[in-house]
C-alpha cells in the first residue's frame, strides 16, 4: 500500500516536472529570441541610437543610413486603419450571430467566418494583387477621389494617382483577415452573457437594441478588448499579404492612395540580399522594435484586463 | 500491405544513403536558379551526382560560402577582388542575363520606344514625369506619346536585377549616383515597389503609362513591351540573346581580379547596355569541394548551353569558358 502511494508521488512529481519544463521552454524561447535579436542589432543600436533610429526617415542601403520611422509609420497606419474597418463589422457579425440569426443559419455563417481565418495569408496577397487591387484602382478609388477630393484637408487623403497598390487597399485586406478573429471571440463572449441578465432586461421592457447596447456589450467588454488586441497583433505582424499590395515604399505617406512599407515586409524583402553588416543589423533592429512593440501591447492589454477584473 | 510499406521505407533509406556521399551543396542568387536546377537535374541523370542548390539570395550565398557552410556560393553581383582575397574565395561567371526596361503605354509595342541612358536616368529620378516630355519626344520622332504621368515601378526586395540596373544608371548619370547610387536595394526617388520579377511584371502590366525593369526572361515570357536603348557607341539596340552576347564578348574579363566586372554600358556597337553575369564563388581552402563544384560547371559549360537558351538565359561565350577553365587550373583545381 505504502509503496503504491510512494509510486504515485513519484509519478506526480515527474508529471509536474515535465509540465513545468514544457512551460519553461516557452519562456526560454522568448528570452533567447529577444537576446539574439538584441545581440544582432547591437551594431545598428550603436550607430543610430534609439530615438535617432525610430525618428529617422532615411532608408538608404547604398550609403548605409537607416531609420525606422517610415516602416513604423506604415505598420501603425495600416494596422489602425484595418482595426477601424474591422471592429464595427466584427461586432455586427457577432451581434447578428448571437442575437438575431435564425437557428438554421448559425452554423453556416459561423463556419464561414472560421474558414475566413483559415485562409493562408499568401492567398490573400495574391487575391489582393490580381483581383482586389485592380478593382480598387480602376473603380473604387477614382470614385472616392471624385467624392472626397474637392473637400479641403480631407481631400489630401485621397490625392495622387490611384493605382490600387496603396495603404487603403492594404488596410481593407488586413481588415478582412482580422475580422474572423474579432468576430469569433466576441461571439463567444456574447454567448457567455448570463441568460438571467438578458431576460430581466427584456422583462423590464427593454428593446432588443437596448439589451445589446446596455447589457450584452458592457458585459463582454473584456472579451471585445482582448479580441481586438489579438487582431492587432496579427495585423502588425502580417507579412505576405501586405508585401503584395502595399507597394513597399520607404516614405511617409500623406494620402491613402500612396504606397508605403511595413516592418515585416521590409524584413521579408530585404533580408536575403542584405550584404553589409550594418544593413543586416538594422533589419534585426527593426525586428526587435516590432517584437518590443507587440510585447508592450500585450502588457498593456493584460494590465487593463487585470484592472477590469478587480473593479 | 505492411510488407510493402517496409520495403518502400527501406528503399527510400537506401536511396538517400546512396546519394549522401555524392551531393554537391550550393546556395545563393535566385536569378540563375531555374537554369542551375535544370542543369542539376540533367547532371544527376547523367552522372548520378546530386546538386542541391538553394536560391536564398546573393547576399546569403556570399555569407554561406564565406562561412564555408556550402560547397559553392552564387551571387548576381560580382564580389570585389579585395573581399575575395579577404575571405579566401575564387570567383568566376557562369551564366549571363540581361535586364530590360519594360513599358505599358497604349499603342506602343516591343522595341518601339527609344530611350537614351540620360533620359532613362531622369525618368527614374522623377525629373521627367510625363511621356510627352520634350526629351522623350526628341528621341522618338513619329511615335505618338500620351500626355500622361509616368509611374515608375521598381523591385521592393533586394535583388541582383536591381544591382545591375542601378549600376547602369550610376555609370551613365552623375545625378543618379548622387541621388541613389548602385546596390541590390537603393533609395528610390520615385515609384512603387513590386516583389520579385513577377511583382514588377504584374504592376507594369496593370498600371497604365508605367515603366519598370525585369530580367529578360520575364519580359520575354510575359510578352511585355521592352524599350530600345541607346548604347555607349550611340547605336540603338534591342534586348536579345545576341546583344547580351555582344556585351559579354566585348568586355575585358580579368582573371586576376576574379572576373570582377560589371557588364553594364559595355563597349561594342551591338552590345546591350544593361547586361550582367551571375557568379560562382568557391572556397580556396576546400579544394575537394571546389573540385566537385567545377566538375559540375565544367559539365554545364559543355552540355548546358541548349538548356540555358531554352530557359531564356545567355550562355557564356566560348572564349570566356576557355579562360575560366585556365583560371581553375591556375588555382590548382
Amino acid at each position: 500500500m505504502a509503496s503504491t502511494i510512494k509510486r504515485e508521488q513519484t509519478l506526480d512529481k515527474l508529471f509536474s516536472t515535465i509540465t513545468f519544463s514544457a512551460a519553461f521552454l516557452v519562456l526560454a524561447i522568448i528570452v533567447s529570441i529577444f537576446a539574439s535579436l538584441f545581440k544582432e542589432s547591437l551594431t545598428a543600436i550603436e550607430t543610430f541610437g534609439f530615438f535617432g533610429f525610430i525618428s529617422s526617415t532615411a532608408w538608404d542601403p547604398v550609403r548605409e543610413v537607416f531609420g525606422a520611422a517610415t516602416t513604423l509609420y506604415g505598420t501603425l497606419v495600416t494596422t489602425l486603419l484595418a482595426l477601424a474597418l474591422a471592429i464595427p463589422v466584427s461586432l455586427g457579425i457577432a451581434v447578428f450571430l448571437t442575437e438575431l440569426c435564425p437557428k438554421f443559419l448559425k452554423p453556416i455563417f459561423g463556419t464561414a467566418i472560421e474558414l475566413l481565418a483559415a485562409i493562408p495569408s499568401i492567398i490573400y496577397g495574391m487575391w489582393g494583387l490580381f483581383t482586389f487591387a485592380p478593382l480598387m484602382g480602376e473603380y473604387v478609388e477614382p470614385l472616392l477621389q471624385d467624392i472626397f477630393g474637392p473637400i479641403p484637408i480631407i481631400g489630401q487623403l485621397f490625392s495622387g494617382v490611384p493605382l490600387g497598390i496603396d495603404i487603403l487597399t492594404t488596410s481593407i485586406i488586413l481588415s478582412i483577415m482580422i475580422t474572423p478573429f474579432i468576430a469569433s471571440i466576441v461571439r463567444d463572449t456574447f454567448n457567455l452573457t448570463p441568460v438571467q441578465l438578458k431576460e430581466s432586461a427584456y422583462g423590464i421592457g427593454a428593446t432588443r437594441w437596448e439589451v445589446i447596447k446596455d447589457v450584452i456589450i458592457p458585459h463582454s467588454k473584456a472579451g471585445i478588448f482582448g479580441s481586438v488586441i489579438i487582431a492587432m497583433g496579427r495585423a502588425l505582424g502580417e507579412t505576405m499579404a501586405v508585401a503584395f499590395v502595399l507597394g513597399n515604399k520607404h516614405a511617409i505617406a500623406t494620402s491613402l492612395f500612396d504606397a508605403s512599407a511595413t516592418i515585416t515586409v521590409s524584413l521579408a524583402n530585404e533580408f536575403t540580399e542584405a550584404d553589409s553588416d550594418l544593413y543586416l543589423s538594422s533589419l534585426f533592429y527593426l525586428a526587435l522594435i516590432l517584437l518590443a512593440m507587440n510585447f508592450l501591447l500585450l502588457a498593456i492589454a493584460k494590465t487593463f484586463l487585470a484592472r477590469k477584473k478587480k473593479v | 500491405m505492411k510488407k510493402l510499406l517496409f520495403s518502400l521505407l527501406a528503399f527510400l533509406l537506401l536511396q538517400t544513403t546512396a546519394f549522401a556521399g555524392s551531393t554537391l551543396n550550393g546556395a545563393g542568387a535566385s536569378f540563375p536558379y531555374p537554369v542551375y536546377s535544370g542543369w542539376a537535374f540533367q547532371y544527376q541523370k547523367d552522372l548520378g551526382i546530386r546538386v542541391n542548390y538553394q536560391s536564398i539570395g546573393s547576399g546569403g550565398g556570399v555569407r554561406q560560402i564565406s562561412n564555408r557552410t556550402v560547397d559553392f556560393g552564387a551571387s548576381d553581383a560580382p564580389v570585389t577582388p579585395e573581399k575575395l582575397h579577404k575571405k579566401g574565395l575564387l570567383q568566376f561567371p557562369a551564366i549571363i542575363g540581361g535586364v530590360v526596361p519594360i513599358v505599358n503605354i497604349k499603342g506602343i509595342g516591343s522595341g518601339q520606344l527609344k530611350l537614351s541612358a540620360e533620359v532613362m536616368a531622369r525618368i527614374f529620378l522623377g525629373k521627367i514625369n510625363k511621356w510627352n516630355d520634350p526629351e522623350v519626344v526628341e528621341l522618338n520622332p513619329g511615335l505618338k506619346l500620351p500626355a500622361a504621368d509616368i509611374t515608375v515601378v521598381h523591385r521592393s526586395d533586394g535583388s541582383g536585377t536591381t544591382a545591375i540596373f542601378t549600376r547602369y544608371l550610376t555609370e551613365v548619370s552623375k545625378d543618379w549616383e548622387k541621388a541613389a547610387g548602385a546596390g541590390k536595394s537603393v533609395k528610390w526617388p520615385v515609384g512603387i515597389g513590386g516583389k520579385g520579377n513577377e511583382g514588377v511584371t504584374n504592376y507594369v502590366k496593370r498600371v497604365k503609362n508605367s515603366i519598370g525593369y525585369v530580367e529578360f526572361a520575364y519580359a520575354k515570357r510575359n510578352k511585355l513591351a521592352d524599350v530600345s536603348l541607346k548604347n555607349r557607341e550611340g547605336a540603338y539596340v534591342n534586348a536579345s540573346f545576341d546583344s547580351f552576347k555582344a556585351a559579354a564578348a566585348g568586355a575585358k574579363w580579368e582573371q586576376e581580379k576574379g572576373y570582377y566586372l560589371w557588364l553594364v554600358n559595355a563597349p561594342g556597337k551591338a552590345s546591350w547596355p544593361i547586361a550582367g553575369a551571375s557568379f560562382i564563388l568557391l572556397a580556396k581552402d576546400k579544394p575537394e569541394a571546389s573540385r566537385q563544384a567545377i566538375k559540375f560547371y565544367d559539365w554545364a559549360f559543355n552540355n548546358g548551353d541548349e538548356m540555358a537558351i531554352k530557359l531564356v538565359y545567355v550562355p557564356l561565350p566560348k572564349s570566356l569558358k576557355e579562360d575560366i577553365r585556365k583560371y581553375w587550373k591556375q588555382n590548382g583545381l
